[in-house]
């Protein structure tokens, strides 16, 4: 009698243990479910390459968005790359115990903040600053999305360069020491190069993150549907045009459709860059094992 | 110049970077404190709004809030750490683990906004929730379920091997072993993963915006076919869907959903800082 | 010998994958005795006490061939339930591996699965375990206190006590005092002897002089060329020491080996 209560206990444990590929699964189909009929509607050449988005008059070219997500990524990664990798080297080789103490709940707070939150704050507060400080008729362009995004990537990157700093073993540090070198000059010349690819995984990682991220780029980037020349004018990713529009289609036109095949850009794009970033931490942990 | 004074450059540029990251939480926290807490009242935080949300209470963004959070506790909890279980008690070494890893990875990476429509597509549309607590707690719990898994996964991974060979040689089976020993040693740590997790669930918005989310609601829900108001879309809504919005009820909302990530993420740290004494 | 025999190890050969750990083991452990397992690390010692509650099938990949009975039953048969055996065969751990949990509910974890749930059933065995273990006196007022706040020689007797409270018959010790101060080391060799007289024991030890002292067989294992654990030499305990019949015991026992 008990061991059939331990078969049907473990029988659902291995059910739970296939769920996470059920999901991805699921969402995978039911993306393409509600996207790929916009092909009835609108071929899939003029859908990625087409440099305009007017929805309501059934023209989705969605290069615009695609190129307004990369340059907020971009400038998020520019200024979160450079941010990131000084304090993950500072938390893993320099900082004493007490900044630590400081440092690292202050990141998991970062990290725990709605994006919805941060987007409010950009909105009201960093949007006045960039207006001022470049003047411009609008503070809601893609650097004010650059900037909230390089502080939503940079609880990502930082932890798992970190991680990647620390991975690497003693000896090589103990090797430079011995030969004279100073902290510094083992940092630049061994530590980081040792632990180069975990830092690629980490950039990889928040530029996934960054180029998924919704509320804050829909709130702070004045959502302009147009191909962004510079990185003071409004721009609209893909993310936030889902999410703005969707709320105003009717189910099964062929905008509702447009905006799921916009999210299996997305899908496709954030799948790439995570798989990626994956195997390079993989092949990093074998090289220390 | 000298390779010291280099070094003690290249380490104050470094110290700099890491207060250009924290002050600005400190700021972005301080600042909403500030200028909400002026606005916190009893009759804020149980009233409901009043005069097109522009006076009142923002109860049902909270009751909302916590129902949906309730809701995605209920489904991803067990379905989380079962997962965990079984990849750390008894998935095997091969390509199916490599494969469930794998979906893992990609579940958590996937944006938020997607999970939105796929809600949409399977709960919504194709399973007949409508816009629901329903159809918007599922989706936050498939979009939590990567993150319970990976903690409550760490957890349980870190029960010392000695329990489970001490609890098999007294001939308990694998399943009382994991009931019994592993489970209950790494529930502290699994605890920690769940609150994060919900404390996250919370505070999204983009997944409940076409499966869950009402602009606004003059009743609360009675089941979970209803529609809800959620405090993270009622601070996108008041803060830049409608025009006039006294400053104060946005700061005043902010804070209130500031609090919530705050208490989910003090409560997991303290459960962290008991199990770390023991 | 008219002893009656408890384990029997017939032809034993143990795989961890591909490397072989032991190379067919013969040996036939009398009931109601303690029989020391000694060789140089490496031999086997721990593997070989693992094949007699099949504790060796936790380490993924292990594959046993040959065959071991318990009570002229084998124990690695088609039709035999592994959590049969390990309640027939308990065992005691190298490092004192209480759970995290008190004194009582240690001891009373094996009895509760295996459904024992009335309380009074439940404190009886407790306390008979206790007292077998010799723990009772030390421990009788603070049965709810957490067993990781006693001594380590006071916890290793908590995973004895443990061990007994399913009745086995054999009890398989894995060096249970290489972990204690010499003064726990003594009490848990008193407390071995005492056990003798209702168990059959078998002690791993790498300490000889431990062997030599509590155990009234031994057996000498030693890794062959390709380090396989072998059986080289078994008798009783005053002969091993005394006399040995294989010069690679002689070696071992004078410190020339290991």
């Amino acid at each position: 009698m008990a061991r059939l209560g331990d078969r049907i206990a473990e029988g659902l444990v291995f059910l739970a243990g296939g769920a996470a590929v059920l999901f991805v699964a699921l969402i995978l189909i039911f993306l393409l479910r509600e996207g790929l009929p916009l092909v009835r509607y609108y071929s899939p050449i003029p859908f990625l390459t087409g440099a305009e988005w007017y929805p309501l008059s059934g023209v989705f070219g969605i290069l615009p968005l695609v190129l307004g997500s990369l340059l907020v990524t971009a400038g998020a990664v520019a200024i979160a790359l450079p941010l990131g990798l000084a304090v993950a080297i500072y938390l893993a080789e320099v900082a004493p115990a007490w900044i630590k103490d400081v440092l690292k709940p202050t990141i998991e707070l970062l990290a725990g903040i709605p994006s919805v939150l941060l987007g409010f704050v950009g909105y009201a507060v960093v949007a006045t600053v960039v207006k001022n400080v470049f003047g411009l008729p609008t503070g809601l362009t893609a650097l004010t999305g650059s900037i909230m995004l390089a502080y939503m990537a940079l609880p990502t990157i930082i932890s798992i360069a970190d991680d990647a700093i620390r991975a690497v073993p003693d000896d090589f540090r103990h090797a430079s020491y011995a030969l004279g070198a100073t902290r510094w000059q083992t940092i630049r010349a061994v530590t980081v190069p040792a632990a180069a690819s975990g830092i690629l995984a980490a950039i990889m990682l928040g530029i996934g993150r960054a180029i998924g991220e919704t509320m804050t780029v829909w709130m702070v980037t004045g959502n302009a549907a147009v191909i962004p020349t510079t990185i003071l004018q409004p721009v609209r990713t893909m993310t936030a045009t889902i999410a703005a529009e969707m709320g105003e289609t009717a189910r099964g036109s062929d905008h509702y459709a447009a905006l799921f095949a916009v999210g299996i850009v997305l899908f496709v794009m954030t799948a790439l860059i995570n798989t990626g970033a994956d195997l390079v931490l993989h092949r990093m942990k074998k090289k220390y094992e | 110049m000298s390779s010291r004074t280099t070094e003690k450059a290249a380490f104050l540029i470094m110290a700099l970077c890491a207060l250009l990251v924290v002050l600005p939480v400190i700021g972005i926290v301080a600042y909403v404190v500030a200028k909400g807490a002026p606005a916190i009242s009893w009759e804020f935080v149980s009233a409901m709004p009043k005069r097109g949300m522009k006076a009142g209470g923002i109860f049902p963004a909270i009751w909302g809030t916590t129902l949906l959070v309730v809701g995605t506790a209920v489904f991803s909890v067990p379905l989380g750490i079962g997962a965990a279980v079984y990849l750390s008690e008894y998935a095997p070494d091969n390509r199916l683990t490599k494969i469930i890893r794998m979906a893992i990875v990609n579940l958590a990476g996937i944006p938020s906004v997607v999970y939105g429509l796929f809600g949409l597509g399977l709960f919504v549309v194709f399973l007949g929730f409508g816009t629901s607590l329903l159809a918007g707690s599922l989706t936050l719990a498939v979009l939590v379920l990567p993150v319970i898994i990976t903690t409550a996964e760490e957890a349980i991974r870190a029960v010392p091997q000695d329990y489970r060979y001490a609890s098999l040689a007294l001939g308990a089976t694998k399943w009382q072993t994991v009931r019994y020993q592993v489970l209950p040693h790494g529930l502290p740590g699994t605890l920690t993963g769940v609150v994060l997790a919900l404390g996250r669930a919370a505070g999204e918005t983009a997944p409940i915006l076409f499966t869950a989310a009402a602009f606004f609601l003059p009743r609360l829900p009675t089941s979970p076919f209803d529609q809800v108001m959620a405090l993270p879309y009622h601070l996108f809504v008041i803060a830049t869907q409608v025009p006039k919005m006294p400053e104060s009820l946005q700061y005043g909302t902010a804070l209130v959903l500031l609090a919530l990530v705050v208490i989910a993420y003090a409560a997991a740290t303290a459960i962290r800082m008991r199990l770390r004494r023991r | 010998m008219d002893q009656r025999i408890e384990v029997r190890i017939v032809g034993v050969s143990l795989y961890y994958g591909k490397f072989l750990a032991l190379r067919h083991i013969d040996l036939d452990v009398p009931a109601n005795q303690i029989t020391a397992i000694i060789g140089p690390s490496g031999s086997g010692k721990s593997s070989l006490l693992r094949t007699i509650n099949r504790m060796n099938e936790v380490i993924p990949g292990s594959r046993l061939e040959g065959q071991v009975l318990v009570s002229g039953q084998s124990i690695y048969a088609q039709n035999v339930d592994v959590v049969e055996v390990r309640r027939k065969v308990g065992m005691v751990f190298q490092r004192p591996n209480p759970f995290p949990q008190s004194i009582y509910d240690n001891v009373a974890y094996g009895p509760r699965i295996h459904g024992i749930k009335e309380k009074r059933a439940l404190d009886d065995i407790v306390e008979r375990s206790l007292r077998r273990s010799a723990l009772w006196d030390e421990a009788k007022d603070k049965l709810r206190k957490s067993a990781l706040a006693l001594s380590g020689g006071q916890q290793q007797r908590v995973c004895i006590a443990r061990a007994l409270a399913v009745d086995p018959q054999v009890l398989l010790m894995d060096e249970p005092a290489s972990a204690l101060d010499p003064i726990a080391t003594l009490k848990i060799e008193d407390l071995m002897r005492e056990l003798r007289q209702a168990y059959t024991v078998v002690v791993v030890t790498h300490n000889m002089q431990q062997a030599a002292r509590v155990s009234d067989w031994t057996a000498v294992l030693m890794p062959a060329l390709d380090r396989a654990g072998e059986l080289i030499e078994f008798d009783k305990t005053a002969k091993i020491f005394t006399n040995p019949s294989d010069k690679r015991t002689e070696d071992y026992i004078t410190g020339r080996l290991g």
